[in-house]
């Protein structure tokens, strides 16, 4: 009887030798809760007053599944594309000593600092039929600006210094003798970075994919500019929500929201689960 | 594979960290490049392997002249201090890894990689690990994984860099008569780098002794223990005291008064005395001896250290006395050094 407390207690409280476990977990509970979690069961909550089969239709229109599908599948290729060049800038920043480092180095970190709308202002005047790029693309037949494809450049504008500053700390760390062992043994320089240190980056560049894509399919100012927003074509559903928010359909949007945040959820969580499984590995 | 370094320099950036250094290492030995912190016996050790190139010089495996070869194709094992496992690799494929880099008809089989594996992993004890990855290792177990996956290449040359350095003293020692066993069971000509003149001293068949880019001996344990032939190396390897003293007529003066050893074959004038604390004789009476009142004393497991002052000029010997010894604080005592050399004065 005795013991059956105090191993209650102890499920609760883990011993530990830092203090203070029940404030700043009640505290990160608490902020999280405000922050995060009260806005998104609002979200939830506005939806379920619609009825489930008001949702189904919201969700099942046409309009709705191609904003949808825009949105993943532009921010799902502007993730593939940076973490391949990400990791590229990340090497050459690591591994290289050259003049002018130091202003690449900050130039990567743009992104995150300059307001969306501008990079969206000054990425369609880039590729506009009649822009600097737009111009040399044209008569290729290849159209950039209010296709699905100038999204994926604005969404790759945005997320390129997510992949970027994940990958780049882990690539400082690699142990110069890992390489050396990997060279004694006969392994050429190829052998060395695809069979070594790659898959030794491969959490870091996960959690960078991850971070780019998600903050594509959030993306709305950059790209609103450059998507020319034809319905069933370049529309993408945060613009979508915004349209329905000033037609005053408020379950309409709502709904959106929540399908994209539900989609979002479970695509994190399979990233994350990926990530545990590769660090119990690797440790 | 016999090793011959030939009058090799390495600078880095302009500053030496070699200088012409030669050295023959024989087929199936163990040799240990023992010496302090920046005496380059790392950078001799990697300059074999072709992790550096030699500003001057050239080192030959056998009759093949090595320094025109990439590291890949010298074919070495190389084992780091801190161990440099794959950490996205199971043990087994950690060993693997040599043979399954190789191309065409010389990468054996997987199956055959895979038993080659559990092969070198028996034989350093670890059997039954093939499916842990490094991070679920101890540390011993890991330097064990990097040497199997070193020998799995079947290496020409083995080169072990400070491989037990990062390891507590325990596993130190354990790991140390292994190597030995290994060694005698594979005959690998094997190289290994050191500043633990005790590691150096049991475990190698010939030691190396380096200090600032240059070998000052190089001999089997007796021999650098017994007739080290620098002053350094008297000073590096065991204990060591020394006097300042002069030759006049082929006897030894201390001071202003003969201490009873001769040197026939010295030149004349002032010179260093070193001997060994332990390896001296005490007298009684003093008639040409060393002779000097304690200054401190101190008890060393088996027997007792005592500083002694000696002559006018506060110089300062250690030397040892059996436990016993009546010598207290202030007594005098005399002594005569057993074996002895006479270096030129600095």
């Amino acid at each position: 009887m005795t013991t059956a407390p105090a191993q209650a207690g102890w499920r609760f409280r883990q011993p530990s030798v830092i203090p203070g476990f029940g404030l700043t977990l009640g505290f990160s509970l608490a902020y999280l809760t405000l922050i995060i979690l009260i806005p998104l069961s609002g979200l939830i909550w506005r939806s379920a007053a619609l009825g489930w089969i008001d949702f189904w239709a919201i969700a099942t229109d046409r309009r709705t599944l191609n904003a949808l599908e825009i949105s993943f599948g532009t921010a799902f290729i502007a993730a593939v594309v940076n973490v391949v060049f990400g990791t590229l800038v990340a090497w050459v920043l690591v591994r290289y000593r050259f003049l002018g480092r130091r202003i690449v180095d900050a130039m990567v970190d743009l992104p995150f600092a300059l307001p969306t709308a501008v990079a969206g202002i000054a990425l369609t005047t880039l590729y506009a039929p009649n822009g600097w790029i737009g111009k040399l693309l044209m008569p290729l037949g290849i159209k950039v600006a209010y296709t699905p494809l100038g999204i994926v450049i604005a969404l790759v504008f945005i997320g390129l210094p997510f992949v970027v500053r994940t990958v780049q700390p882990i690539m400082e760390e690699i142990d110069k003798e890992v390489e050396e062992a990997a060279a004694t043994l006969g392994a050429s320089r190829f052998q060395i970075v695809t069979r070594v240190l790659f898959p030794g980056l491969a959490p870091a560049i996960i959690t960078g994919f991850s971070l780019a894509f998600a903050r594509g399919v959030g993306e709305y100012g950059s790209v609103i500019f450059i998507a020319g927003n034809l319905p069933y074509k370049s529309e993408i559903a945060p613009l979508l929500i915004v349209i329905r928010l000033e037609e005053y359909n408020y379950p309409a949007a709502t709904a959106i929201a929540a399908i994209m945040l539900a989609l979002s959820f479970v695509m994190l969580l399979v990233v994350n689960l990926v990530q545990t499984w590769s660090r119990k590995r690797y440790g | 594979m016999e090793v011959r370094v030939a009058n090799v320099r390495k600078e880095f950036e302009r500053f030496p960290a070699l200088h012409d250094v030669s050295l023959d290492i024989k087929s199936g030995e163990l040799i240990a490049l023992l010496g302090p912190s920046g005496s380059g016996k790392t950078t001799l050790l990697r300059l074999i392997a072709g992790l550096e190139r030699p500003t001057r010089g050239k080192i030959f495996f056998g009759d093949e002249d090595a320094s025109q070869k990439s590291i890949q194709e010298r074919n070495v094992g190389f084992v780091f201090q801190h161990y440099a496992l794959f950490r996205h690799m199971t043990v087994a494929d950690n060993i693997g890894f040599g043979l399954k880099v190789r191309h065409g008809p010389s990468r054996p089989p997987a199956a055959e990689i895979r038993r080659r594996a559990s092969e070198l992993l028996d034989l350093v004890q670890l059997s039954g690990l093939e499916k842990r990855y490094p991070a679920q290792l101890s540390g011993g177990q890991r330097q064990r994984v990097a040497l199997a996956r070193a020998m799995a290449i079947e290496p020409k040359v083995l080169l072990l860099d400070e491989p037990f350095g990062a390891l507590d003293a325990q596993v130190r020692r354990e790991l140390r008569r292994w190597l030995r066993e290994i060694h005698d069971a594979t005959g690998h000509t094997t190289v290994f780098v050191t500043h633990d003149q005790e590691e150096a001293l049991e475990l190698a068949d010939r030691v190396v002794v380096m200090s600032q880019g240059r070998i000052e001996q190089v001999g089997t344990a007796d021999d650098i223990y017994d007739t080290p032939n620098s002053p350094f190396v008297y000073g590096f390897i065991g204990e060591s005291s020394s006097l300042p003293v002069k030759v006049e007529n082929g006897e030894i003066w201390l001071a202003d008064r003969p201490i009873g050893l001769s040197a026939p074959h010295a030149s004349e004038g002032d010179a260093m005395l070193y001997f060994r604390p332990h390896d001296v004789e005490l007298l009684d009476g003093c008639s040409g001896c060393i002779a000097g009142t304690v200054a401190a004393s101190r008890r060393v497991a088996g027997t007792r250290r005592v500083e002694l002052e000696i002559g006018g000029e506060r110089q300062r010997v250690e030397i040892e006395l059996p436990v016993d010894h009546p010598a207290a604080q202030k007594s005098r005592v005399a002594f005569r050094p057993g074996r002895w050399k006479l270096f030129p004065a600095a």
